[in-house]
């Protein structure tokens, strides 16, 4: 199998890196995007759109004073993916002044995670960035009273389902996504970063101990966010063991800020990085985080650190096929052959590093068989 | 498969669809030049593809797909025309967000357009079927694209989508224009297109600014009648009207207050198209001698 992924993946690689991926070199700021013309425009402007990538985009193209090189048709989509961006990230401060608010009753600290944290700390990845739900993290023991306190101020459970209860009750990090009756904003709240029946466990305690206040009021700590090392691995980890890729590319992006941003403030920052992962056992999650940054964005990543964590030549190499497709923009321009099975099997490869294999199984049975006939029940 | 590039105002779609009836009928809506598309950039890549399955032959479907996306269920196959047109207008709404789009007619008349927000119902179609059959320029039928740096209404020029007894009353009242076939038993009954006049099409660069707001309501055997109204309440309502008012946040409302400042504000009610010919010319004049 391993052969024949490849020998044809080689093929469509060359074929797809030489003609369809018109978004990469843009988020490089790549200097043949000089060069293009109006069909070149045309795709980049619809594989960013795909990808969640458009406004994010536009700022690069601001912060490099190059917005002027795409055509005046492109620059129209640019300039309307900044205005759908700044309504995202005021709508998200909204959101979380309105959780902020609601948990205060807690009386610990509601640590933000992802999106919610680039943007409440004002990290570079918020910048021209869409949002989706909100997820945060707080202490295991209170997340019944969170949930009750949430519930009390208009957001309910979007999973009735009383085996998806269940499955995110006991087996995940988290309680199921509850979204707001009135505004539709959605939230996640986590204990930790990995379930704690993965492979990878991680001591939610320990990454609450890190975290750094932030906002007016931080002396106080009702806001925080991850530490920078915590923030990179969660990063990391949720992208390369969690299966989903349709916004993969973006969340690779992020990463990729993150890194630059850190390491630029702080130039301790790739050891304390290194460590931290030795600490969660987080080795391999950030491996490939720093791999796929660098041959996809040029992420400065010292050379030092490039074989840490690295797995076996052969895995190597299959992950190499299986994340080089998976991350590629997500437009049919981009697809290939492959390209289904590589997410089929990162999508497998994913539930098998969340759980034990006696746990694993009947899930999946039930998800691919049972569900379907059993009448939908709301 | 038939492949084909046209411009629709500020914006270029391309189309791809097995449906010969539906290129046909965008022919016979669209004058030639817009046909005729030299760039490679489109901004919107639309195909109206088959059902699947069984669906592709019987009790034929066609689904509309924009860059390779369905927002909508599969409508049967002789609806491809005005899913097409209806698709245009989703896909413009949930992308455009360089204007403010509100969902509105917009017209135009000695250089100041006359914007028409309708609830379903209130006859705004029609009216601006018969006023562009009569001296106005159509801008837009559905959406009014509002430039927010400077105010002015961007046209589109696209078919008036025609309702039900609209049909046969514009019919009559304009037996010189060119009506789609009419396609029967769609969610909104039977519908028709009506071709945008030809001047409006050839004009379709020129943008303008924004004279009147008129919330047209048609009312059975009532007397035409104009009645200005409070500007506040027109702003409140139009901004409820604007499908990306509360993206554009601070600026979209600046954007419509200086609209209102500079405009009139009137509640239009009327039964008879000709009355409200009348009113609407008289309604452009004083603005020229003011």
């Amino acid at each position: 199998m391993d052969k024949v992924l490849v020998s044809s993946s080689s093929r469509h690689a060359a074929h797809h890196e030489a003609h369809s991926d018109r978004l990469t070199p843009l988020l490089r700021n790549s200097a043949e995007i000089g060069e293009w013309g109006s069909e070149d425009w045309d795709i980049a402007i619809r594989q960013a759109r795909h990808a969640g990538l458009l406004a994010r985009v536009e700022a690069q193209l601001v912060a490099k004073n190059l917005l002027t090189v795409a055509p005046i048709a492109a620059q129209a989509h640019l300039i309307a993916a900044r205005n759908l961006a700044h309504k995202h990230n005021a709508d998200v401060a909204r959101e979380i002044r309105a959780i902020v608010a609601a948990l205060a009753p807690l009386g610990v600290p509601v640590i933000l995670l992802k999106g919610a944290a680039y943007a409440a700390a004002g990290l570079p990845p918020a910048e021209g960035r869409l949002f989706g739900d909100i997820d945060i993290l707080i202490p295991q023991t209170t997340l019944d009273e969170a949930e009750t306190l949430l519930m009390k101020a208009g957001w309910t459970s979007a999973k009735s389902d009383s085996y998806d209860q269940r499955y995110y009750r006991e087996w995940m990090h988290e309680l199921p996504p509850l979204q707001h009756e009135k505004r539709q904003t959605a939230i996640d709240v986590h204990h930790t970063i990995v379930p704690p029946t993965s492979r990878f466990a991680v001591d939610g305690k320990r990454l609450r101990d890190a975290a750094i206040g932030i906002g007016p009021d931080h002396i106080n700590n009702t806001v925080m966010v991850l530490a920078p090392a915590d923030m990179v691995l969660h990063s990391a980890v949720h992208l390369f063991t969690e299966g989903e890729f349709g916004r993969g590319l973006r969340d690779l992006c992020d990463l990729d800020r993150l890194l630059r941003y850190f390491s630029d403030v702080d130039p301790d920052f790739w050891d304390q990085l290194a460590e931290r992962a030795s600490t969660f056992h987080l080795e391999r999650p950030l491996h490939y985080a720093l791999r796929f940054c660098t041959r996809i964005l040029d992420t400065p990543v010292p050379t030092r650190l490039q074989a840490f964590g690295a797995p076996g030549p052969l895995a190597a190499r299959l992950m190499d096929r299986l994340f080089g497709r998976a991350l590629r923009p997500p437009h049919p321009s981009c697809m290939d052959a492959l390209s289904g099975t590589a997410l089929f099997l990162l999508y497998i490869r994913a539930h098998y590093l969340r759980m034990p294999l006696s746990l694993l199984v009947p899930h999946l049975l039930r998800k691919a068989f049972i569900r379907r006939l059993e009448p939908a029940t709301v | 498969m038939n492949s084909l590039a046209m411009r629709l105002g500020p914006f270029t779609a391309t189309l791809e669809t097995p449906f010969a009836s539906l290129v046909d009928g965008l022919h016979q809506l669209y004058r030639p030049e817009l046909f005729d598309v030299s760039d490679s950039f489109a901004d919107f890549h639309v195909s109206l593809a088959p059902g699947k399955g069984v669906r592709r032959w019987f009790r034929q479907q066609a689904r509309f797909l924009v860059d390779g996306e369905s927002p909508f269920m599969p409508l049967p196959a002789d609806q491809a025309l005005p899913m097409f047109e209806w698709g245009l207008n989703y896909a413009i709404a949930a992308q455009a967000h360089q204007y403010l789009v509100v969902h509105a007619a917009a017209i135009e008349l000695n250089g100041r357009v006359a914007i028409l927000p309708g609830a379903p119902g209130a006859g705004k179609s029609t009216l601006t079927a018969a006023l562009v059959q009569r001296g106005w320029r159509l801008l837009s039928d559905e959406l009014a694209l509002i430039r927010p740096e400077d105010g002015h209404v961007v046209p589109l020029a696209r078919p008036i989508n025609l309702k039900n007894r609209s049909i046969d009353i514009m019919r009559d009242y304009a037996p010189e224009a060119v009506f789609s076939r009419e396609t029967h038993d769609t969610a909104k009954g039977t519908v028709a297109l009506m071709r945008a006049p030809d001047d409006s099409m050839r004009r379709v660069g020129e943008s303008a600014p924004v004279g009147w707001i008129v919330f047209p309501r048609w009312k059975e055997d009532a007397e035409a009648r104009m009645e200005p109204w409070s500007r506040p309440a027109g702003l409140m309502e139009i901004a409820h009207n604007a499908m990306n008012y509360s993206l554009h946040e601070e600026r979209g409302f600046n954007v419509l207050a200086n609209i209102f400042e500079q405009s009139g504000c009137y509640r239009f009610t009327y039964s008879k198209l000709d009355d409200a010919i009348e009113r609407f010319a008289a309604l452009a004049a004083s603005s020229l001698q003011s």
